[in-house]
């Protein structure tokens, strides 16, 4: 019969496709010890199948080799974003994180903060060995006073590297986490205290009751350069004053449980829904040659407006359409791009490389996308713009006075409303014009005062094109 | 004699020694002193650790200060 055995674990850890019954960790390590607390906590109570662990980075960071529950990784420090965002999707998860001090102390320790202040919903699990293990034994915040490490080589100096950082004690100024203790397994007494804890940080996530944080205090030989039970006793010895173990806060017993979540539509139906009556759906139409446009201009020339005008155009003549906008950081001034496609059958990405159809509203951004156009494709630009850099071979340039037209009609907002016109006159989209006006219409749905002023505006700029086009036969006949 | 007295339904530390990495933490922590390191070297190179052969209470301290998963569990016959 056995009395004692690992549970919660896989029976062998499959690394770099060999399987192994050992851990990657080095001879004493207390992670080893630790994992197999959180493995034996899991399984007793059954929470396997609700499990989710987040691991770090550092010397941990295959924690999902071992526990045979869900496990997710995180970048450094962020285990407690991800976990975040598990608690926002999976009410019904066991969540916990795992991580270490350099991992949640340092780089990761505003997440951990906030985490914590928002009372989310994870079992914290803080390795404590002092140190930096994966990296090679720097100084971690919660390096001792005088210890030596790779970074303080003559000791650590609280002049110039602070002190250690009491990570239990911080978020013991918050009022939200539900029970915070800090252990240790240095020895069996310590190591029963910590298992105790474990399962009482689990069982908080079974119930639903919040933040539950548990600091180890952890043996790392490696970087102490002594053996295991001297590691363990420095825990003991040095890190215990600095560190001292005890329950800071258990709340667990008055905090309610989270309500079930409200039931929440899918993506599907949310659409759905909110299209319901006013949306023409798509048709497949294979004999549709598919379009690719870009619109390109500074933020606030309406290059965005524009994209969306001809994609809702496609829309309501039931084709495929994406747009897809692409901008600097600033609101307005900077780069403004955006992409639409339309098309007879349903679009994969909807990013443009090299479009048949490029509206350039300035300098810059002719320069930059002229070249992508290609050959058989057409660029319109506003007038305004010097064509010092060629086309590509084959492609059509169309000068517009879009910018002109806009403040003759004293509304410079609307330049994009005379690149629409040349859209439509010269037929590159594929769209009718009477679903490019309408759409024209529908954006200025909200300022009614505007619709009449753009439709003005599209119709002079026509007629300007047409007479262009009478001017260039006229030229030709002389 | 029964198996009580010849002491074979006694529980007792099983320990792998291949995945035993020689740290010494169920030694030192033995309540019943019934580990030590074996004279033989197991497949890493390593002394790893034995039951002495008697002494065993099953109170698997051995195995909560072993940091592997695999190395030692505990039988009673
Ligand atoms: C963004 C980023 N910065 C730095 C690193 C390098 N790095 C890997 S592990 C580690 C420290 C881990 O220390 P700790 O969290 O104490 O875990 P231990 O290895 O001691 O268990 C660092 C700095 C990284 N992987 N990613
Ligand atoms: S370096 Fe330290 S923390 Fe990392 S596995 Fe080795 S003993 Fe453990
Ligand atoms: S604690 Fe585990 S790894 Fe360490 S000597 Fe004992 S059996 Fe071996």
């Amino acid at each position: 019969m056995t009395l004692k055995k690992t549970v919660g674990m896989y029976e062998s850890f499959i690394r770099s496709g060999r399987a192994t019954r050992s851990t990657h960790y080095c001879a004493g390590c207390g992670h080893g010890i630790i994992h197999k607390l959180i493995a034996e906590a899991m399984h007793e109570l059954g929470l396997q199948d609700r499990a989710i662990i987040i691991g770090p980075i550092g010397c941990s960071v295959f924690g999902y080799y071992y526990w045979d529950c869900a496990n997710l990784s995180a970048a450094h420090g962020r285990a407690p974003a991800a976990g975040t965002a598990v608690n926002r999707l999976r009410r019904d998860a066991a969540l916990a994180l795992y991580q270490g001090d350099g991992d949640l102390g340092a780089i990761g320790f505003n997440h951990t903060f906030q985490a914590a202040s928002r009372g989310e919903h994870m079992a914290v699990f803080f390795i404590n060995n002092a140190t930096y293990g994966m990296t090679g034994g720097q100084m971690a915040p919660t390096t001792l006073i005088g210890d030596r490490t790779m970074t303080t080589p003559y000791g650590r100096d609280p002049l110039t590297d602070g002190y250690p950082l009491h990570v239990c004690e911080v978020l013991n100024q918050l009022k939200a986490p539900v029970y915070i203790e800090r252990v240790s397994v240095a020895d069996t007494p310590r190591i029963m205290r910590a298992r105790r804890a474990v399962r009482k940080a689990f069982e908080i996530q079974r119930d639903g009751k919040g933040y539950a944080f548990i600091e180890f205090l952890s043996p790392c030989p490696t970087t102490l350069s002594c053996d295991a039970v001297q590691a363990a006793r420095f825990c003991i010895d040095r890190m215990e004053p600095e560190f001292p173990l005890g329950c800071l806060r258990d709340n667990s017993a008055a905090a309610v449980s989270r309500a079930p979540r409200k039931k929440s539509v899918s993506v599907d139906e949310f659409f759905k829904r909110s299209d319901s009556g006013q949306a023409p759906t798509a048709e497949v139409d294979r004999g549709f040659a598919e379009r690719h446009i870009k619109f390109a201009g500074f933020g606030g020339q309406g290059v965005l407006s524009l994209g969306i005008c001809v994609a809702e155009a496609a829309r309501l003549e039931r084709r495929f359409t994406t747009w897809f906008p692409t901008y600097g950081p600033e609101q307005r001034g900077g780069a403004a791009a955006c992409s639409v496609i339309i098309s007879g059958a349903q679009i994969g990405s909807p990013v443009v490389d090299s479009p048949h159809v490029l509206v350039c509203m300035n300098q810059p951004s002719y320069e930059r996308f002229a070249a992508t156009v290609r050959s058989g494709g057409t660029i319109i630009v506003d007038s305004t713009v010097q064509l010092d850099v060629k086309a590509p071979d084959g492609v059509n340039v169309f000068r517009m006075p879009a910018i002109d037209l806009s403040l003759k009609f004293g509304c410079p907002k609307s330049a994009n409303t005379g690149m629409l016109a040349a859209l439509a006159r010269l037929g590159v989209t594929g769209l009718s014009e009477e679903h490019l006006l309408a759409a024209l219409d529908s954006s200025f749905r909200r300022k009614p005062e505007l619709m009449e002023t753009n439709r003005m505006l599209f119709r002079e700029a026509q007629i300007w094109m047409d007479k262009q086009k009478e001017c260039s036969k006229e030229r030709l006949k002389t | 004699m029964a198996d009580r007295e010849r002491g074979l339904n006694k529980p007792r530390p099983l320990i792998d020694a291949d995945e035993c990495k020689s740290c010494g933490r169920c030694i030192q922590a033995c309540p019943s002193k019934c580990l030590r390191l074996s004279e033989k070297l197991n497949r890493r190179g390593m002394r790893p650790a034995e039951y002495t052969g008697a002494g065993c209470t099953g109170c698997a301290v051995c195995f909560y200060n072993c940091p592997e998963p695999y190395a030692i569990t505990i039988e009673k016959p």
